[in-house]
């Protein structure tokens, strides 16, 4: 701020200073975005009376959450359950062992431009489909079940884990890698001792992180016919089962909660 | 540090025998957890239809392509549905998330000991139920449509940013806070000019890149009959109507792409 500037602010009352500063920008920023939601307001067709009577089902089902009904569905619940564990501790395992070799790839600072562009593309695939539209696919190509969840789930996983580890790999210190690599180290020899020890840390927090993510999508894919407890939560919301509904949904919400707790415990301890 | 002798020259080692033990029999423990669930899942699997995999991939693909082009006449209604869930949600969602945030962060919350692990409760189970699955239960509760894909992604939204922006509130400089306090201000004055400001950047960071993440995934709502592109995607896969579904897999991709570019954009403007 100039002299000029500050004598001619004395004398006058401060005021905040706005959060986009120029004042078109502004004003235009604010009347679009009117507009915008006034527009989106019109479109949307809102059955009043339907959401009404509705309110006494939503009202069950938030008293169905103060007496779950975990015994009258048990075997159903157990099994996609267990399902859902299954498919996300193996594509877990798989998924992180498949992202490694394509998160080096993908990293500029350690891998040619043909690898890079190609792990890239892989990665961008990846992310560019959601979970749900990927088992959509798969659950049509290899047949119902948790094969095509774990297929699924493995696929996500690449593009997630591959991406953060990449950058990570990008952002490393230079100087550890050129020492490994000036001892005459071998190219396996460099990424073990140069470069694995600098992203471990990172790599087990983001493992830890996906594991979590791809408990919780797991908890979907039986929606779409590819396993898990889906199907069963499914199945009970269409019964207007809310009791049962209620206990999935506990169940899924303290199993999340439990790897969240351990993951940072693990995380704690790693960094 | 555990040292091994031979020929009376010390030979170093990493590890102590009972270290070495503990950390084979994890190992050992870690791949056996993963062969049973590899055979879990293959038990469920119809292994036929996987070896007929590739068959029926190249029929999909075959009637997949090309892409019905004049289809996209009839999706500009849907697109715009998916754009007014996604933003109505988000906007829906920061509402209920900043007090929330305000309640859950440990140095603006009135009472640490009832009213945060209530608030933590609200951001921890909203977040560890996907959107489908909110979807779901409100399509029961309230009938399919628009409005119920609308409440659900602002639903699920609430504990991302309510927990993103928390962590930004127990972040912020203290000093700021106290010297608007030794001002005289009252304390709605110094949530107003000593913690808004300091969090201001982040809250739009947070809603940005949470409006990008609800594009995706209202996409994907109308699979369970809450309004949306996913609507029209559901239809045309009931019906096999596979060049369709490859062209309305296209615009989803760009939809997506394009949010992505604009939320980079805007979060590189704020940031």
């Amino acid at each position: 701020m100039s002299h000029r500037e500050l004598d001619d602010m004395l004398g006058k009352g401060w005021r905040k200073p706005a959060f986009v500063k120029n004042p078109l920008l502004r004003w235009a920023l604010l009347l679009g975005f009117f507009a915008y939601l006034i527009a989106a307001f019109m479109t949307i067709e809102v059955d009043w009376g339907r959401v009404y009577e509705g309110l006494d089902r939503g009202w069950a089902f938030v008293l169905a959450f103060t007496s779950p009904d975990f015994i009258s569905r048990w075997t159903d619940i157990w099994s996609g359950l267990l399902e859902s564990i299954v498919m996300t501790v193996a594509a877990s395992v798989v998924g992180i062992l498949i992202s490694i070799p394509i998160g080096l790839g993908a990293a500029r600072n350690i891998a040619p431009l043909p690898i890079y562009m190609i792990c890239r593309g892989i990665v961008a695939i990846s992310r560019a489909l959601q979970e749900i539209i990927v088992a959509i696919l798969l659950v049509a190509i290899f047949g119902f079940g948790p094969l095509a969840g774990f297929l699924t789930l493995s696929f996500a996983t690449i593009g997630f884990l591959s991406k953060l580890l990449a950058e990570d790999i990008e952002a490393m210190d230079k100087v550890q890698a050129e020492a490994i690599k000036a001892s005459g180290a071998r190219w396996p020899q460099w990424i073990n001792y140069g470069v694995q020890p600098q992203v471990m840390p990172r790599l087990v927090g983001l493992s830890m992180y996906r594991i979590d993510i791809n408990f919780r999508e797991s908890a979907i894919l039986g929606l779409v016919g590819a396993g898990g407890i889906g199907a069963t939560l499914n199945t009970a919301f269409d019964r207007y089962e809310y009791d049962t509904a209620a206990a999935i949904l506990i169940l899924i919400i303290g199993i999340v909660m439990a790897l969240e707790y351990l993951s940072g415990i693990i995380r704690a301890r790693v960094q | 540090m555990p040292i091994l002798e031979r020929d009376d020259a010390q030979i170093w080692r990493r590890r102590t025998t009972g270290q070495s033990l503990v950390r084979w029999f994890g190992w050992l423990l870690g791949v056996a957890i993963f062969v049973y669930c590899w055979q879990l899942i293959s038990e469920s699997t119809t292994w036929f239809f996987v070896w007929d995999a590739p068959r029926i991939a190249n029929d999909i693909w075959t009637r997949a392509t090309p892409p019905k082009w004049d289809y996209i006449t009839q999706l500009g209604r849907p697109i715009w549905d998916t754009l007014n869930i996604a933003t109505l949600g988000t906007i829906i969602a920061l509402c209920m998330a900043v007090p929330v945030a305000f309640l859950a962060a440990r140095n603006t919350t009135p009472s640490a000991l009832f009213i945060r692990p209530i608030a933590l409760l609200v951001i921890v189970s909203t977040r560890s139920i996907n959107s489908l699955i909110w979807a779901l239960l409100l399509i029961a509760i309230i009938g399919p449509g628009v409005f119920a894909g609308v409440i659900a992604i602002a639903i699920r939204s609430i504990g991302f940013c309510a927990k993103l922006l928390y962590e930004a509130i127990e972040e912020i400089d203290h000093t700021q806070v106290e010297a608007i306090t030794a001002t005289g201000a009252s304390r709605w004055q110094v949530m107003a000019y000593g913690i808004v400001p300091q969090i201001l950047p982040a809250f739009a960071g947070i809603a940005v890149f949470r409006w990008d993440i609800n594009i995706r995934e209202s996409t994907v709502l109308g699979l369970v009959g809450a309004g949306g592109i996913g609507l029209q995607l559901s239809a045309s896969l009931n019906v096999l109507a596979w060049p369709q579904v490859s062209l309305i897999l296209i615009v989803i991709l760009v939809a997506v792409m394009i949010s992505e570019w604009v939320s980079a954009k805007v979060r590189g403007a704020i940031i």
